[in-house]
């Protein structure tokens, strides 16, 4: 094997991701740009028109919907960065990077739309924490009629982000920290008289900001076009724009269907103008955090506002705890009339009964999950191989390529999609969700291995090449073992990002293979509780046992080597 | 017998316009350590990196490197059989350190009872007896550099190239480890290339000495 091989490796890569990831999405947006302006033949469309931005706009409740849009996004995105921001002020130096990783882990394995559903249980007029406080405090012998959940302004919708988002952006900011030199920058400023809250914000912030800018604009893109904890949580009528045009999508009337298509470019533009509104406060954020720094002010009294960060922090993470533990108490639930704190009955018939449709949906979750992550993990081995045997250095524009469908959101391409694969006569089904997936799981997989993976001490490959083994045998024997923990983590990720896909479930699967994420969304709209927490308490469980089990194999496996049981590289 | 010539060898690295160090010919005989000195960032390991196969993307080279006759320049690393030691010993975390001497050990002793054999008497000749199944981790430096070594000569290399391989190493480890190495290259007669910036090395070397300046 020599370069020239590495690079034809390199470039079928290339061809299975161009082939397999852009062209559809660039496919999928096409189809979705033709629907909006009139052409789609399947339904009998072929003029070219402005009618159904007309009619998108027409529609009730579409300018409230993109106002609603932008606001719960933008500031649901603005909050988690700050509470995280400031938790992580408050954390540096108290907390170390593995005690917070261990609190927060649980809640990067949970799917959002799980989290969503236990939060609705706990904030509920007739949730948890109403029924803890009544009667005695409120009252209340009977739910109150109180709009908390979906309510209109979207703040429960923003609460959840909140929830899964502020741990989010707290892990990618521990693991951008350890590329920053913080802890002697900190012993230099705070020589020079800063406070600790101070140097953290004003100096180590804005270089770890810098790296992780990819996740925020990720988070950004993903809070203004959820689809599934908008319904669970988001204001019912209008919703915001993602939830009513998969709505219109999915309707039987084929008339709302060039509106939809329409009104999903709309939801591309308002994620692209979102972010340029962000880029420009960044910008506006940094001039003023310059010309702070140029003033020279000293101030070591403002641990109060990085105290109260992580005090919001600390709620949102012990919401979301409360959200996992009243799925798990619901599940087993026979009887729990209001306003009782506990459930007077437990029953775990529910989880007796798989046939009634849990069964079946976990199955096809984990099968799914399971094909998905595979291919996925085995793509970017092969892209991160292909780029150390092609010994050239990282292409940044096929990167960019790669975290494509992370940004572009999925409303936008996946009903062009949908029209693609008819036109191209696949039908929808099981291997449709997986391929649809794998687009969706293998950046995530890619951006969760690469760090590692490049890290790794080229001398160790150099040193196992000098002793004559040939590039297969440096890949199987040396480079995947000792990149065992970071590639099952990665692969961890993937699954739960595949047990969390809804829209793309949705979609390609043409209505016919349910999972527990698609299930679990379509009971929380009034079904049994009792029913919806046995689906959202799988969801959640899941992939919870994928992310142990990758922590405890390898652990398991370099249980006699120290040089591997350290944090991964 | 086997010598290692490197014959007019001008190395430029990435986004440089001119080579680092004047173009360089060497003829190092069988049992023969030399050892190339000079500054910090001439060049010294890349020129190690070149002879053994392993220069990163970028680099533009000229020059070729014989072994016992045989032109290698193209070949990729794992078919010179050029050994090669760094300065840290490099064994494979995740194998014991029997294993790493196994991962080592030339095909060419096929039989699995052989194979064992030979890497239980290579532990014993580096004062490892019966630390087949230890951690690496768990040794102390001069172990884990004299098990580097062992790993590198029970492939059977034409030649051997030691990039700095003492410099990790303090006081009286150093001094033994570097003795060590150079009673087992003997041994083997093959030719060595040493790149170090420590005068002692080379003294300790008892042989010539080239200096790299930049160009």
């Amino acid at each position: 094997m020599t370069r020239s091989d590495g690079r034809g490796l390199r470039a079928t890569v290339l061809a299975v991701v161009l082939a397999g990831l852009v062209l559809p999405i660039a496919a999928g947006l096409w189809h979705t740009v033709a629907a909006a302006f009139g052409h789609l033949p399947a339904i009998g469309k072929t003029e070219w028109s402005l009618e159904p931005w007309r009619q998108f706009l027409a529609l009730p409740g579409a300018w409230t919907s993109v106002k609603l849009t932008l606001w719960t996004g933008l500031a649901s995105t603005a909050l988690s960065l700050l509470v995280a921001v400031g938790a992580a002020t408050w954390c540096y130096g108290r907390l170390g990077p593995r005690a917070i990783g261990r609190l927060i882990a649980p809640f990067l394995a949970v799917p959002h739309a799980a989290l969503a559903i236990g939060l609705a249980f706990v904030i509920a007029p007739s949730g948890w924490i109403a029924r803890s406080v009544s009667p005695w405090a409120t009252g209340w012998s009977v739910p109150p009629d109180l709009a908390i959940v979906h309510d209109p302004l979207g703040l429960s919708l923003i609460l959840g982000l909140m929830v899964k988002e502020v741990p989010f952006l707290l892990l990618v900011m521990l693991a951008a920290m350890s590329q920053v030199p913080a802890a002697a920058q900190m012993r230099a400023c705070r020589a020079l008289g800063y406070g600790r809250s101070q140097v953290w914000l004003l100096i180590v912030f804005p270089q770890v900001y810098v790296q992780i800018r990819l996740a925020v604009y990720v988070v950004l893109s993903f809070a203004l076009s959820v689809v599934d904890v908008g319904l669970v949580l988001g204001p019912s009528n209008p919703p915001v724009l993602a939830v009513a045009l998969t709505r219109w999508f999915l309707a039987p009337d084929t008339k709302l269907i060039l509106p939809a298509s329409a009104a999903a470019i709309a939801q591309a533009l308002i994620v692209l103008f979102a972010i340029l509104i962000w880029r420009r406060g960044e910008v506006a954020v940094a001039h003023l955090g310059r010309a702070w720094i140029c003033r020279g002010t000293r101030s070591q009294t403002w641990t109060w506002s990085s105290s109260a960060a992580a005090v919001s922090a600390g709620c949102c993470l012990a919401l979301g705890m409360l959200a996992l533990i009243a799925l798990a108490l619901w599940s087993v639930t026979w009887r729990w009339s209001f306003p009782a704190a506990l459930p007077e009955m437990f029953s775990v018939g529910a989880w007796l009964r798989p046939g009634s449709g849990w069964g079946r949906a976990a199955l096809n979750t984990a099968v799914i999950g399971v094909l998905a992550t595979g291919l996925a993990t085995v793509l970017a081995v092969a892209w991160l191989e292909g780029e150390d045997r092609a010994g050239l250095p990282r292409a940044r524009w096929a990167e960019g390529l790669i975290y494509l469908p992370l940004i572009v959101p999925q409303v936008a391409f996946l009903y062009g999609l949908q029209v693609a694969f008819v036109w191209a006569g696949i039908a929808g089904g099981v291997a449709a969700v997986i391929w649809a997936q794998t687009l969706f799981v293998f950046p995530y997989v890619m951006l969760a291995l690469s760090r590692s993976w490049r890290a790794l001490d080229q001398r160790l490959v150099s040193s196992a090449a000098a002793l004559g083994a040939g590039p297969i045998r440096r890949l199987l024997a040396i480079k995947l073992p000792i990149l065992l923990r970071p590639l099952l983590t990665a692969a961890a990720v993937g699954f739960a990002v595949s047990v969390a896909q809804y829209l793309p479930t949705l979609f390609m699967g043409a209505g016919r293979v349910p999972t527990l994420t698609t299930e679990a969304v379509t009971l929380s709209s009034g079904s049994d509780r009792r029913v919806t927490a046995v689906y959202a308490t799988l969801q959640s469980a899941l992939p919870f046992l994928v992310y142990s089990a990758a922590l405890a194999v390898p652990a398991w496996a370099f249980r006699n080597r120290r040089g591997l049981t350290g944090d991964p590289a | 017998m086997n010598a290692l010539e490197l014959i007019d060898i001008s190395i430029t690295p990435p986004g440089a316009t001119a080579p680092l160090f004047p173009p360089v010919t060497l003829t190092i005989p069988a049992g023969e350590v030399l050892a190339v000195m000079g500054p910090s960032g001439v060049g010294k390991s890349t020129l190690i990196d070149f002879v053994g196969g392993h220069l990163g993307a970028g680099f533009r080279a000229s020059g070729r490197v014989v072994l016992d006759g045989r032109d290698v320049t193209q070949l990729v690393p794992e078919r010179r059989g050029i050994g090669i030691l760094f300065q840290d010993p490099m064994l494979f975390p995740h194998l014991s350190v029997g294993e790493n001497l196994a991962f080592g050990l030339t095909r060419r002793v096929a039989r699995r009872s052989e194979r064992r054999a030979r890497v239980e008497a290579a532990l014993a000749r580096a004062g490892l007896d019966g630390l087949y199944d230890r951690d690496p981790a768990t040794l102390s430096g001069g172990q884990r550099a004299r098990a580097a070594l062992m790993r590198s000569l029970l492939a059977e290399p034409g030649a051997l190239l030691l990039d700095e391989p003492f410099a990790g190493l303090d006081g009286e480890t150093r001094r033994d480890f570097r003795s060590f190495v150079f009673a087992h290259v003997k041994e083997h007669v093959i030719p060595v290339l040493m790149v170090t910036h420590d005068a002692d090395d080379a003294e300790a070397a008892g042989t010539r000495q080239v200096v790299l300046r930049h160009e």
